[in-house]
Parts: C-alpha cells; structure tokens; sequence
C-alpha cells in the first residue's frame, strides 16, 4: 500500500525545497518538470527553486511560501510514496491539519540555523493530535552551520525534548541539506559524523498501519438506503474488527440488539465485512437505526451513550470558545448540539510568537467540558470537530466520557423511564431554573422567598436554593477562595438543574458575581435557565444593610466582599431584569412570578393525559 | 486491503457522505476513464443504482467514439442522463489563451445549469495528480453562486469531517477521486472489468492518453493496444498525463485563472 508521508514544520525551514529534492533525486519529477522549474525560476531572478515542484499557484511562487496543501507522487525502490506537503506558515495552520491528518508519517523538518521555532512546537502537537503513526526530523540547512556536528547534537536534544512532551516516539533524526541534496537520497561526505540512514532509507523502512481486522467491531452507520420493497440497508464503514451475517450485534446509543441478516454490495458478495470497507448491512429485526448510530458484537462491552464528555481541542477560529455557549459537534457520522459547560485549561502554544490580542484563542489548545443535547454513542479517544455557521473551528479528541447518568434525555433512551416532556404533560408546566443574581442586599432572598409563596398557592411545585441556606449544608465544605465560590456556583447550577429536570420551579439566589459561573449554570440547565438580575447600587445595598456585612466590609473585617472589596460583573442580557432601586418589593415579586409562569407554561403541553 | 481496496472505500464514502448532505446532487461525467470509473464507484455506493443525474458539459467537440461508447452506456446502466449545453467559444473571455477559452466554454455551462437547475452538489473526477493546481484541492469543496473557487480560502478539512453546508444558491464540488492516480484508474478499471472508450487503446501506433475536445486533444505514439499493456507503458513513463491537452501547456498561469473562474 502507498505510504502517505506529511512535510510538516515552521516556515521556511525548506519543507517543499525537501520535496522538490526528494522528486528530482528519485527520478520521479514528469519529464519537463525539472526544465519548467529552471525556467519558472530564472523568470524570478532565483537560483533552482526546488519548491516550485509543488507550489504550483502564481502568489506561492512569487511570495515564495506555501500556501495550501498539496500532493505529489514519488517512486522510490519499487513502491510509491504520496508526499504531502503542507505549509509552514502560522495563517495557513487549518491547511497544515487537511494535508497531515491522513498521513502514515509525519516529517518534521527544522531548520539548523534556526533551531526549533514556533510552528516546530505546533506541528510537532497537530502531528500528535492528529493521530499521525510515525515522526521523523528533517535537520534541514546541515551544510550551512559552523560546527555542524553539535548544532545536530543541540537540536536532537531539543526536539526530543519537544516530542516526549508530546508523548510521540520518534523514529529518526537526519541531517541533511534540502538545497544540495546531502542525505536526501544520496549519503553526504561532509558530514561524515553521521552514521544513521538517509532520509530516503527511513522512509523505506516504513508502512502503514494495517486496518484495526484483530480488534472490538466499531461499525459507524452513516444513511439508512430504502431504494426498493421495504428493505432497509444500513450503509457505513467498518472501522474495526469483522463483521459477518449471522453475528449478534448492539446498536449504540440506543442498546438495542439484533442479528445481521445480510452483508450488502454491489455486485453481490455475502462475505464478511473487514475493517477498512465501507458495506451496507440489513438485520434480523425492524430495529431503529440512523446515521450516527455505532454497531458492536452484542457480547462486548457496550460502547458507552453519553451526553456529558470533555475533550482537548485545537482552535482555529480567532473567536474563543465562551462558556454557555453552543456549537454542533460532528463525532463519528453524528452531529449533535453540544454546550461547552467549563473551560478546564488555555493550553498556549504560542511559545515564541506575538500574537495579537484579539487572535489569541486561535491556534490554541482547550481543554473543554461539554454537555450535549442527545446522547451519543461514543468512547475515550473518539475524534470531533466543532462548527460555527457551518465551518469548521476546532478539531480535538475526548479524554473522558461519562456514562449515561440520570439526565432526563439519557433515560428516554432506556426506554422504561420518563422523559421531561412526560412530566411537562403531567404536571401542566416546564421545570425550570430561575437565577437570581445581584449585589449583597439587592433584595435576591426577599423576592425569592415571596415568589416561592406565591407560585406554591397558584399550585406549583417551587422551591427556593438560597445561597446561603445551600452553604450550611451540601457546600458546608468550601470556603471563600475564587476556587471555592465558584464551585459553590457549580453545585448550586448543577442541583438547580437536576430540580427543574424533575418537574420543579427552582429559584437559585445567589450573588454569583462571575459571569463565567452564571454561564457555566446556564450550559447545566440547558434550555431551562432564566437569568434573572435583581439590580439595586452599593449605595441603596449599603442603606438596607440587612446583615450588617456592608458595615463589616467598610470596617475592613470582612475581606472581598463583592461590591466592596470585590467586583461584580452585570449580567449583559439577562433574561429578566428586576430594578429594586425603583420598585417596591411587592411589584418586583409580581414581574418575577408574572415572568415564571409565562415561561414555565411555553412549549408545556397543558393537557392533562388520561 | 490493498491500495485500491483503500481508495474505493474512500471514494463510496465520500460519494455516500455528498448524497446524505445534498438534496439535489449531479454527477459531472466526461465519458473518460475517470468519471467511468466513478460512475462505477457510485453503482457500488448505491448499491446498482445511481440516484442522481449524469451531466455531460456538451461542446459536440467529443470525438465520435466518444459519443458512441456514452449511448451505450446509457443504455445498458440505465442512466439518468442529460447533456447541458455550453456556449460557443465567442462568448467567453477573450483574454484567455484560444485552447483554454474551449475549457471556459463548460465553465459556463456549468455556470448555466447550476443557475438553472439549483443543484446543490456537483460531484466532480478529477484526481490530484493530474495537475498541480488540482493537487490543491478539498474533497468537499464550497463554491460561491458564481461557482469560483479561491484557494487561498478552503474550509479545514480532515479525519473525514467534510464542509457539507453551503449558503442557499451556492453550490459544494465534491471530489471524491482526488487521492487516485492515473495508474490507480487503470489498475481499477483492469480489475471490475469497467467499460472504457476504445481510443484509450494503441492503434496503428497512436492511442489517447487523455480526452479531451477533439480541436485540443492529440494522441501519444504508443503500442499499448490492452489495458495491460497501458498500465506497464504508464509505469514506466515520465511524460505526465495531460501533455497532449493543448490548454495546460500555454501558460504558467493560465490552468490557474481557469480553476478560480469554476473549471473542473
């Protein structure tokens, strides 16, 4: 099989003057080749440019950089190599990710003047994101350091370093000069230190990775074909293991269990499907099945149906990801509406470049907490990418799935539970999450302790979470830390959503002065949180008073306490806004529960089943 | 698994993934090698059927053989088929090189019946290797209402996550041949046995190598009168495979401007 080779590295290191190389020295340039990119050259005042071999398109040429991914056929010792090339340069990173993400071997070339520059750290953490088998290090402009043998010695070193920290073995590390051709294909006599393979040897030595045949089935159902009778085809790609007709299989995410009546192709061939063939299938029984379903051996583990996951991402979009925030994910063939309920850690790998304040999330790795609408049939290592208005900005791999857990939309699933809808049908009312926020004394309790009242005489079910009642006794644990308030926000969001997922009107009062947190609340409760912001100044809180904190804060004996000593960030847009600066109690309590039954009742269905 | 074991299966993929994401898809088909055995693929995808037109871009410049192999074809695979007619040479850009100008000619037909037809995916044969500014290519690759293509400005594509929404009148080019070679579709087309225009073989020393109109297209001396014999004289050649397409060869730029404008 053909070896699929990336030329990955920073810019100007000499990626597709290697290439160039590699073509000419192995005789696989087409004939007229070699005399265009002399001609193509001169026309430009340079000397041979190699790299014209692939940069094919007029502003590469000119501006002397590679723009887009591209490639090119090499023959060498009775088998063909694909060379990818891939650009360089920091703008065309999404480039870099289509051309080496289907690569056996990804060569990472440095150049020996410079040493390891930033796209070096970048590509060397895609090739490892990406999944790609094998690393090998081009030392490229051997022939143009002082003391060559140490700078190789002081850039293997540095690169080693680089790689373990990718977790990534590396196959080999060669010296060479692209330009003249030493250790390309052809060993060098000036550097006679080196004792290791050419860079065309090692390549030789290499193949890819055979299909997964000896592993679990995995088979991704991508469309369900009905083109005649009332036969349903399943068509999909095995992606490991065999499958044959007759074999017990489980259909994730649904658990549902069946047998394998037919493996379809045209022309005809019942033989079993192998790992790495795209096949249609047909089942013993009428089960539901859809695009985005994974089948297994019945007697395997499950693959695990899970709508809470975290995974690493790449971004590529210069707009950060913003927690609350909601972006549909494509995993295997599903695609699926996904929030992203916390952001774990910036990994910036931007070691040496400036880059400007409003790019910085691009080209920068998160690790994200992601909640999604519907379960999915998924397992550690899964590869995914998340749209914004359709296009791609971030590609990343999950490192932990949670296994379905009591949310209403898993337990529908099951198929023996109840769903939220059923409780919205019977009780007459949505569940739903009102939080309070606002300064100190704003009036959070008062209001919320009435509208509980008032709601529990109109017949709903209704329940206050006040902050300081939730301390006392499931947070009795933390303390006033940052790290620790806002876990008091995450618990208080995250019980808050599990009540109005059981049928309640939860009203959550605290003064959760980070947007981040409230953000972090919403992505818990999902459709079902309302923003409330109960607005008064320091200097009406301050009046009231209520606690006496004001006063102890003033007195410098309660520290960051928040409108005082600590800020508060106004909700920008929040979904009710309650001034009780102006208003009394009693006409801020009717907007509340005016504002709560509107929006418990909208999309509820009001009849009561028999 | 071999290697075409590995390309077909990427190839009814991609053809399984452009149908799932369109609601009116063609099939653009030259009546070469290429889009024959694409066709073929798409009978594999579909499993016998092609649920979706074939489009020829009609100059009536093909050769007679070519015309000749398409009815029968039509005939035996029951096709969907129409042929959109393209506009004659005087009313596309002047300014290009005369033999490429014939290439602008389906340019705008093309443009014409996407205009007229709303087809929201064009699926296209063209392989990597067949010429540089090819090789640059998405497998899935959004085009604006006019069709153009900058290259500058492709969507990120990889582990087989394809761009599959366009906005409405725009249109996806999907590709689903790019990673083949010539070698590849020959070695295929040798092994199911595909049905292919009979100029591809060698007679009284000349054989097409590649078909294009018949005013820009001229014949390699050559004795490969079996596909055999064909694969063994590409194996060993160095000469690329579009040297007898007058267009490529004008000027550096030229296949480029082309490619930008929406050509194939």
């Amino acid at each position: 099989m053909d070896l699929r080779v990336a030329i990955t590295g920073h810019v100007d290191h000499g990626k597709s003057t290697l290439i160039g190389r590699l073509l000419y020295d192995t005789g696989s340039l087409a004939d007229g080749k070699a005399e265009e990119i002399l001609a193509s050259s001169e026309r430009r005042g340079l000397a041979v440019e190699w790299s014209f071999a692939v940069d094919a398109a007029q502003e590469e040429r000119d501006q002397a950089i590679t723009i887009e991914t591209t490639r090119v056929w090499l023959h060498y010792g009775g088998r063909r190599i694909v060379i990818i090339d891939t650009p360089g340069h920091r703008e065309f990173i999404k480039n870099m990710m289509s051309g080496a993400a289907d690569a056996d071997v990804g060569i990472l070339v440095i150049d020996a003047l410079e040493g390891i520059a930033d796209q070096t750290y970048r590509h060397a953490y895609l090739l490892r994101l990406l999944d790609v088998p094998e690393i090998v290090v081009a030392v490229n402009k051997i022939d143009a350091v002082p003391d060559a043998q140490a700078r190789f010695a002081q850039i293997s070193r540095d690169i080693r370093a680089v790689l373990e920290t990718a977790g990534k073995p590396l196959r080999a590390i060669v010296p060479l000069s692209a330009r003249d051709g030493d250790n390309v294909v052809t060993r060098s006599e000036r550097t006679a230190w080196y004792t290791g393979p050419t860079l065309i040897d090692v390549l030789a030595s290499l193949h890819p990775a055979a299909p997964l045949a000896d592993r679990a089935l995995r088979f991704d159902v991508a469309d369900v074909y009905r083109f005649n009778d009332d036969e349903r085809i399943s068509v999909g790609n095995v992606l490991a293991g065999t499958l044959a007709p007759g074999d017990r299989v489980r259909i994730a995410p649904s658990g549902a269990t069946t047998r394998v009546r037919a493996i379809k192709r045209w022309p005809e061939d019942p033989s079993p499907a192998l790992a790495g063939q795209a096949v249609g299938l047909t089942f013993d029984d009428p089960v539901f099945i859809d695009r985005g379903d994974v089948v297994t051996h019945a007697d395997r583990p499950a693959l695990v149906a899970t709508s809470s996951f975290d995974g690493v991402f790449f971004w590529l979009s210069a707009t950060p990801p913003r927690v609350g925030e909601t972006l549909p994910l494509k995993i295997g063939r599903a695609e699926v509406a996904v929030t992203i309920a916390g952001i774990d850690e910036t990994i910036d790998l931007g070691i040496l470049d400036k880059v400007a304040p409003d790019e910085s999330s691009r080209h920068t790795a998160f690790a994200l907490r992601l909640r999604a609408s519907r379960s999915v049939a998924t397992e550690v290592g899964a590869r995914c990418v998340l749209l914004r208005n359709g296009e791609v900005v971030a590609g990343g791999k999950l490192s932990r799935v949670e296994a379905a857990s009591q949310r209403a939309d898993n337990l529908v699933l099951q198929g023996h539970l109840i769903s939220s809808e059923s409780r919205a049908q019977r009780n007459g009312y949505r569940g739903l999450v009102a939080w309070m926020t606002g300064l100190p004394g704003s009036g959070k309790s008062t209001i919320a302790m009435a509208v509980e009242r008032e709601l529990f005489a109109r017949g709903y079910f209704v329940y206050v979470l006040d902050g300081d009642n939730v301390r006392a006794g499931l947070n009795r644990d933390l303390g006033f830390t940052r790290a620790a308030r806002q876990e008091n926000i995450r618990r208080v969001g995250e019980v808050a959503a599990l009540f109005a997922d059981a049928g309640a009107i939860v009203i959550a009062g605290t003064i959760s002065p980070h947007a981040a947190d409230r953000d972090a609340a919403r992505a818990a409760a999902r459709g079902a949180f309302h923003e409330i912001y109960v607005r008064a100044s320091v200097a009406t809180c301050e009046s009231r008073d209520v606690k006496g904190h004001y006063a102890k804060a003033r007195a410098g004996t309660l520290p960051d306490f928040t409108g005082v000593s600590a800020p508060y960030e106004e909700p920008e847009n929040p979904d009710l806004l309650v001034d009780t600066n102006a208003s009394s109690v009693e006409d801020s309590v009717a907007r509340v529960v005016e504002y709560l039954i509107r929006h418990a009742a909208k999309g509820a269905l009001l009849t009561v089943p028999a | 698994m071999d290697s075409l074991d590995r390309l077909e299966a990427e190839t009814i993929t991609i053809l399984r993934e452009a149908y799932r994401a369109s609601s009116k898809p063609c099939m653009l088909w030259s009546i070469g090698k290429d889009s024959t055995a694409l066709l073929w693929m798409a009978r594999k995808a579909f499993l016998g059927r092609v649920p979706f037109p074939m489009v020829l871009l009609e100059t009536y410049m093909e050769l007679p053989e070519v015309y000749a192999f398409r009815d029968e074809l039509i005939e035996k695979w029951q096709l969907d088929y129409f042929a959109q007619i393209c506009p004659p040479e005087s009313e596309v850009d002047q300014t290009l090189p005369p033999a490429t100008r014939a290439a602008a000619r389906k340019t705008e037909g093309l443009r014409t019946m996407l205009r007229e037809q709303k087809f929201d995916a064009v699926m296209v044969g063209i392989r990597r290797d067949e010429q540089a500014m090819r090789a640059k290519e998405r497998v899935f690759s959004p085009r604006r209402i006019d069709g153009t293509w900058d290259v500058k400005e492709q969507p990120p594509e990889f582990w087989g996550y394809y761009t599959t929404s366009v906005p409405d009148g725009a249109h996806l080019r999907v590709h689903p041949l790019l990673s083949w070679t010539e070698l590849d579709i020959w070695e295929y087309t040798l092994r199911e046995n595909i049905p292919y225009v009979p100029l591809y073989l060698a007679r009284d020393g000349k054989r097409y190598r590649s078909l294009g109109e018949k005013n820009i297209t001229v014949p390699i001396d050559s004795n490969a009168d079996t596909i055999e014999a064909v694969i063994e004289e590409l194996r060993a050649t160095r000469v690329p495979e579009r040297a007898g397409r007058t267009m490529d060869n004008e000027s550096e730029a030229s296949f480029e401007r082309l490619r930008a404008g929406g050509y194939m």
